[in-house]
């Protein structure tokens, strides 16, 4: 399998750019008065934006926005997810009825659009968009954690494990979790992928980061009405937002099937 | 068959009633006090009072829950804070507006996604599967709340051809149903492909090649047909997405749709409203993916034969 080695350095920097954004001495919330909505240029990469700010440093920022809220939101949905999914499935019986009854309720939404009615109701701010896209996001780890552990708890190690009176939190984390870990982290990968656009999508709504923060959402919604006079407003942060969500999609896919072929091989050891 | 019928609509009802058990507990449990939010924290208390009042929050949830519960079902979504019309009037009136987009989209996807996703199968591994499957890729990482604008840029500022925003010109819808459709045909075409690719492996396929029927009806007449079998099932579970993506795509283009009629409620608090276009569009999907399990299961007997009891 080769390695995506072009969508890996994008993530690399991305990620780099959030962590050392900080101290780069950036600039993003200075007015310079003289310079609203010039163009690309030696006074700026990118160019300013309404208010005369310069769009490379807000970019940096939302850089930290989008990564923030991404590993944020796909680590409190994946942990209570999966918690969720597999103590169900193993333990069975009412309570996993009335989950999958749960999470019908949820999947019946669609996702963004309950995401948009929590943050809406719950007020702006980048707190309540990590709270609304991880009440969206918990389903589906949920969903796959249930369907994989059914798949596994048969097994002849898990009856082993259980009459030699081992506990049902032991037999969950050291002999269910490994076995079905692979398909998860795929899925957590996709899921940094549709969190950094929903969470761009709330905020180019207004109902994500306020200003004078920036996210790559409301700085396109910022671009959008400017685009007349300057296109690069919008097409600065929108480019970006698509090529770390490009990246993070293509390095989804090669993990899929490095994973993929992992676990074939393993099936092919033990026949 | 009756009894697989029944109980589909069974567990929809159920699910149905969890969605607006989940819409009133969303405008009242969540943080936050809407009549706050409303009036801002300045409010005088006898003003608070007196629209906690006019909104029934002065009651208990259980008879504001019951109230509800029974308006629902005469039909009744209460009544908008901001123009103090009914909600399902509103609902109504904007209604068609979402149909119109969402069904040019889904047109759009499958124009689009069929002959490249077929394209992609029997011509595997070649440019033109590259192709296709590039355009997937970069279909499912475009948000349209970017390649609307972009395409705004291109085809109004530019070009001239379409209108900027609206419904009011023909040629309105353009832009917008292309902007709904991307995504989805992105993941259409990469269903039809993978799904073709299963079937042209199967027995009944090399027999129909074996008998000598002519590659274009193996592949059209044979193969997709069996194909498109699952892709129904995603089309209808994309439909959610659809809707979902309505939203953004009509606030993008100021498309007098559900959509947007959801964002502004939201931005005027003007909670009955976001309530009604919540539950509409929730149910909506519901009810769609039942019909579409429903079709699924009459066309093909594995599906309600293995239906758990």
């Amino acid at each position: 399998m080769k390695r995506p080695l072009l969508p890996i350095l994008v993530c690399l920097i991305w990620v780099l750019l959030a962590i050392v954004g900080p101290w780069l001495s950036l600039d993003p919330n200075h007015i310079h008065l003289q310079s609203i909505l010039q163009p690309p240029g030696s006074a700026s990469f990118l160019g300013f934006d309404d208010l005369g700010r310069p769009i490379l440093d807000r970019l940096i920022l939302g850089a930290r926005t989008s990564l923030l809220v991404s590993v944020w939101v796909v680590g409190l949905s994946a942990v209570t997810g999966i918690l969720i999914g597999t103590l169900t499935a193993y333990i069975g019986g009412w309570l996993d009825l009335v989950v999958v009854r749960v999470i019908d309720v949820f999947m019946a939404f669609p996702g963004i659009l309950l995401a948009i009615a929590l943050a809406g109701i719950m007020g702006p701010g980048i707190n309540n968009v990590v709270i609304a896209l991880s009440v969206v996001g918990w389903v589906g780890f949920a969903r796959q954690a249930r369907a994989l552990t059914l798949s596994v708890k048969e097994r002849d190690h898990v009856a082993a494990a259980v009459s030699m009176g081992t506990g049902t939190p032991r037999i969950i984390l050291r002999h269910l979790l490994p076995l079905i870990s692979a398909p998860l982290i795929v899925e957590a990968t996709f899921g940094i992928a549709a969190v950094i656009i929903s969470e761009a999508g709330l905020s180019f709504l207004g109902l994500g980061v306020q200003p004078p923060e920036a996210s790559w959402g409301s700085m396109i919604r910022d671009g959008a009405r400017y685009m007349l006079v300057s296109p690069h407003m919008v097409l600065a942060p929108g480019l970006a937002l698509m090529l770390v969500v490009l990246s993070v999609n293509l390095l989804g896919d090669w993990l899929r099937d490095v994973m993929d072929s992992r676990l074939r091989q393993a099936g092919s050891d033990t026949c | 068959m009756l009894r697989f019928l029944l109980y589909r609509l069974f567990s929809t009802l159920l699910v149905v009633f969890g969605v607006s058990v989940m819409v009133f507990l969303l405008i009242h449990m969540v943080p936050g006090d809407p009549v706050d939010m409303m009036l801002g924290e300045s409010a005088r208390p006898a003003d608070r009072e007196a629209l906690r009042h006019a909104l029934g929050l002065d009651l208990s949830l259980w008879v504001q829950f019951s109230q509800f519960m029974s308006g629902l079902v005469r039909g009744d979504l209460g009544v908008s804070i901001h123009s103090n019309r009914p909600v399902s009037e509103l609902l109504l009136e904007r209604a068609p507006a979402t149909i119109e987009l969402a069904l040019a989209a889904l047109l759009i996807s499958v124009v689009i996604a069929l002959p490249m996703g077929v394209l992609a199968a029997v011509r595997r591994n070649t440019l033109w599967d590259k192709g296709a499957m590039a355009f997937s890729l970069l279909g499912v990482s475009m948000p349209n709340f970017w390649l609307g604008p972009l395409l705004i840029l291109i085809f109004s500022v530019g070009l001239g051809w379409f209108p900027v925003s609206g419904r009011e010109y023909t040629g309105s819808l353009v832009l917008p149903a292309i902007t709904l459709g991307t995504a989805l045909a992105a993941v259409l075409s990469r269903m039809v492909r993978s799904s073709l690719l299963e079937v042209l492996g199967e027995d009944f396929v090399r027999t129909a090649r074996a008998k000598g029927l002519p590659e274009r009806i193996v592949i059209w007449k044979h193969a997709l047909l069996n194909a498109l079998l699952p892709v129904i099932t995603l089309l209808g579970l994309q439909l959610g997405v659809l809707l979902g993506g309505a939203v953004i795509t009509e606030t993008v283009f100021s498309w007098p749709g559900l959509g947007k009629l959801t964002i502004d409620a939201i931005l005027r608090r003007d909670y009955p409203v976001v309530q009604g276009t919540i539950l509409v569009i929730s149910v909506t999907y519901v009810v769609v993916n039942m019909l579409t399990d429903m079709v699924y299961g009459i066309v093909d007997p594995r599906i309600r034969l293995g239906n758990p009891k």
